[in-house]
């Protein structure tokens, strides 16, 4: 019997481990493919650099490029956060109403599908004398409608049945809110934070493109953006690869924290034992 | 002073209840229900005769389309407890937070109402269980959770959807009796809605029986037993009298309803 339950845990144990080996080992096959095909073929280096390249580069200027990487995460984050406690508020609204979300709801979408390389000339236009602030804006504006539409589902899908319990023990509207709808959102809610990470990220570096600014305040984007200019390619490999642990980095943190938060409860993140 | 006992006023009366849906359903048509203080009233019949659009009228969930609801005295604020036919528990919550809720929107903390709750828990057998959360707990647990989070509120009128249709049948008969004891010890009035009329004999000092299409009351059959019942109830001749009287008006109905 013991020896069963023991055999069971080393099983989920083993489980875990391979959980992280599978995607290592892929991530290396990947390298090794690219570092033999670079090998083989003899492409030149502002073509292809290999992988070692890559990583020697980015060692190298990695003083260059660190601040900038800085400056691109505190514009991420500042967006992020301005798109969760914007999105969640206007969600709380639209859930108030089936009007408030009917009249609004259509803007939030045109606010959503404009493509943000078009209006971000404009917003660093109009806020000429901050460019950071700028950036902050478009990044915002991509980040924020995955919030506001999965919070505004969620907050309306709370179960019917015990909408019913509320309003029979005579609940407010704010407590019906408080301690049935919020929590019953937050699966949906999260959900959007995760997309939402990214596209934060996303818009920061669109928008870092657009704005091809120099000087001191300037993010990853645009040492990628000057690094091509210049044909510095391996140096613009090494910016994007930067780029995109970053991005990983915010999905993985965002699922730790979304798992966290429902563990004792969401299917999403419970292990059924049946 | 010598006063002559007063026949006991009704707690609530439905008097030519329509109900008609949105879509046009006509889920009710013309339901008279008279209900006194103390009594346990069971509502029998067919699926979809609109037993559970009576108890969420009663509930004050949707209004009447025709006819009048009257509570005893003018006082609204009659203290009611709905049990649903599915449990409906928060599963973000653990038991001693979902049984909490009623309280909790009458403004009263955990901390000051926590030996009520125990106590609620205690009756409906789930010592132990009380931190756990809806989704490690079993579909009679459940219903248990949810039975007790309408006895928390003292109800001076407890409203049940088919509280043990998902039970089986020991767990049933169980649940069965201590409703019985509750119900007995507390003074209270239960309408309560069930498929099994075995159940509803062995429970109720009153029977209703009701026809589809539209949904009406078709019999009203008080069960003169007196209480407490022994289990041996459910196997004498008067409870299956009442039985076979019952069957016999559903299946009368439904042959009209056929023919
Ligand atoms: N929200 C609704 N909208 C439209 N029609 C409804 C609604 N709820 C119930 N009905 C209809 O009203 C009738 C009575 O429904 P009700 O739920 O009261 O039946 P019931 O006796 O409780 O049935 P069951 O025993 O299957 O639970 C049914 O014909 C049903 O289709
Ligand atoms: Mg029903």
């Amino acid at each position: 019997m013991k020896k069963q339950v023991t055999q069971v845990f080393g099983k989920k144990k083993s489980e875990a481990i391979w959980s992280w080996l599978a995607p290592a080992f892929v991530g290396l096959v990947t390298v090794v493919g690219w570092d033999v095909f670079v090998r083989i073929t003899n492409v030149p280096p502002y073509l292809l650099p290999g992988p070692g390249v890559v990583i020697k580069t980015l060692i190298e200027e990695w003083g260059d490029l660190f601040p900038s990487l800085l400056i691109t995460v505190q514009i991420t984050v500042m967006a992020f956060l301005a798109a969760v406690v914007s999105g969640v508020l206007i969600a709380i609204l639209f859930a108030q109403s089936k009007w408030v979300e009917r009249s609004f709801f259509p803007y939030a979408v045109i606010l959503q599908t404009t493509p943000i390389v078009a209006i971000a000339p404009l917003i660093i236009i109009w806020l000429q004398n901050n460019t950071f602030m700028a950036l902050v804006v478009c990044a915002w504006i991509v980040a924020f409608f995955p919030i506001v539409s999965n919070t505004t589902l969620g907050l309306n899908s709370a179960d019917h049945t015990l909408q019913n319990l509320f309003e029979i023990y005579g609940a407010s509207r704010w407590q019906t809110l408080i301690h049935l709808r919020l929590p019953s959102a937050l699966p949906y809610f999260l959900g959007g934070l995760r997309i939402s990470g990214g596209l934060a990220l996303i818009g920061a570096v669109v928008a870092e493109f657009v704005a091809g600014t120099g000087g001191t305040r300037s993010g990853i984007a645009y040492q990628i953006l000057i690094s091509s200019f210049n044909l510095q390619i391996p140096r613009m490999f090494a910016a994007l690869l930067m780029t995109t642990v970053l991005g990983v980095a915010i999905f993985v943190g965002l699922t730790i924290l979304s798992d966290r938060l429902l563990a004792h409860w969401h299917e999403s993140a419970i292990k059924r034992e049946n | 002073m010598i006063m002559t006992a007063p026949m006991p006023v009704s707690l609530l009366t439905l008097k030519d209840i329509d109900k008609v849906y949105q879509d046009g359903t006509v889920a009710l048509q013309g339901v008279n229900l008279d209900v006194k203080p103390g009594e346990f009233i069971s509502l029998v019949g067919p699926s979809g005769c609109g037993k559970s659009t009576v108890l969420r009228l009663v509930a004050g969930l949707g209004d009447p389309t025709g006819g009048m609801m009257a509570w005893q005295g003018t006082n609204e604020q009659h203290n009611l407890a709905f049990v649903f036919q599915d449990p409906a528990l928060m599963p973000w919550a653990n038991v001693v937070d979902n049984i909490h809720l009623p309280l909790k929107l009458k403004g009263q903390s955990l901390r000051s109402v926590r030996p009520q709750i125990q106590s609620v828990i205690n009756t409906v057998d789930l010592d132990g269980c009380e931190y756990r959360y809806p989704r490690q707990l079993s579909g009679g647990m459940k219903m248990r959770v949810s039975i007790a989070r309408a006895l928390v509120t003292k109800p001076q009128i407890l409203l049940m959807d088919e509280p043990f249709g998902a039970l089986d049948e020991m767990t049933r008969s169980r649940l069965n009796s201590d409703l019985l004891h509750l119900w007995e010890a507390n003074h209270w009035t239960i309408l309560f809605v069930t498929h099994n009329i075995y159940e509803a004999v062995y429970l109720s000092t009153r029977v209703i029986v009701m026809a589809a299409r539209p949904g009406r009351v078709v019999a009203d059959i008080p069960i003169e037993a007196s209480y407490p019942r022994p289990n041996s109830f459910r196997t004498s001749s008067q409870f299956n009298h009442y039985c076979r009287e019952i069957m016999a008006i559903l299946s009368e109905e439904k042959s009209i309803g056929v023919g």
